[in-house]
């Protein structure tokens, strides 16, 4: 194998799982800011939120 | 008002999630565009400049494979100066900080392991050797798995907390024994030749690309920490609210 198979391989997968790690980073972030406004649409809210709304 | 004093009240007024998280609002699409910046330059500089005389082409694995693998120390480093701040200062979101910093970490050593193996195979003719540098790396990749196993199989996320705090801190003991494996014993690996007490002995042609990577791939982390300690302040305050409907579902019946 060339030296050229060897670092475009390394690179490839240097992108791949930093690639892996943002995706998992936002889909995280999507599905519990998803999770947290259906729970606030269903009327379950944080005291302090609730507080704020009152003030 | 002297300095420390203000220091110390903007460290404790991050103790607050709902400020850290607007904090992390503003700050982090200029830390990711800062990275990407950073990853363009480093990238541009990492295959414009020369091959190595002896190394050849293979000499541009570097660019990744050692950021990768200092990234992967300070990662753990992040970890236990949190577990200091869940064990001696209770601030709460030190353990937040740690849970987050698990994963990228891991990703990290993966990198460094997968592009050392890639770099060793063409260089010393095998992929891998049980000697003290890989060895020792490969153990802080099972430490962060081993981390993040624990997180998630404790329900109680305080004890989680204690637990994976103490565990970090033994853990710490084999950052050192990575860094000075080259020199405490044979490896087929190479000594220093960046982080040295008497200067770097690369030539600068690989230097500066390789700088700008590590930066590069730091502001990465650091985005990326921030971004996950969000996502586990919204996980936490899930489960908390999930608690208050049940037990308001069980004092309703």
């Amino acid at each position: 194998m060339s030296h050229a198979f060897y670092v475009t391989a390394s690179y490839v997968a240097a992108f791949a799982v930093t690639f892996g790690l943002v995706l998992w980073v936002w889909l995280d972030h999507r599905g519990r800011h998803r999770e947290l406004q259906r729970l606030e649409a269903a009327g379950i809210r944080r005291r302090s939120a609730r507080s704020e709304d009152a003030r | 008002m002297s300095e420390p004093s203000l220091a110390i009240r903007k460290f404790s007024d991050l103790a607050n999630p709902t400020r850290f998280l607007a904090l992390v609002s503003t700050v982090w699409p200029w830390l990711a565009g800062l990275t990407l910046c950073l990853f363009a330059i480093g990238l541009y500089l990492s295959f414009t400049g020369l091959g190595d005389y002896q190394q050849g082409e293979t000499v541009r694995i570097m660019y990744v494979h050692v950021p990768a693998a200092w990234l992967s120390m300070m990662c753990y480093t992040v970890m236990a100066l949190s577990a200091l701040g869940t064990l001696v200062w209770r601030h709460p979101l030190a353990d937040v900080s740690a849970k987050a910093a698990a994963p990228i970490g891991a990703c990290f050593t993966l990198v460094a392991l997968i592009t050392g193996s890639l770099w060793g195979k063409p260089m010393w003719g095998t992929w891998w050797v049980w000697d003290a540098r890989l060895t020792s790396v490969f153990v802080l990749f099972l430490m962060y798995l081993g981390l993040i196993a624990l997180n998630r199989a404790m329900d109680d996320p305080t004890r989680a907390a204690k637990v994976s705090a103490v565990l970090i801190l033994v853990g710490f003991v084999n950052i050192p024994i990575i860094k000075f494996s080259v020199e405490w014993w044979n490896t087929l690996h190479q000594p220093a030749s960046v982080i040295r007490m008497d200067g770097p002995t690369i030539d600068p042609a690989f230097l500066w690309p390789l700088l700008v990577m590590a930066i590069a791939f730091t502001m990465l982390f650091f985005t990326l920490h921030i971004l996950a300690m969000r996502n586990e302040i919204l996980r936490r305050r899930i489960a908390v609210l999930r608690r208050h409907a049940a037990r308001s579902a069980g004092d309703a019946a």
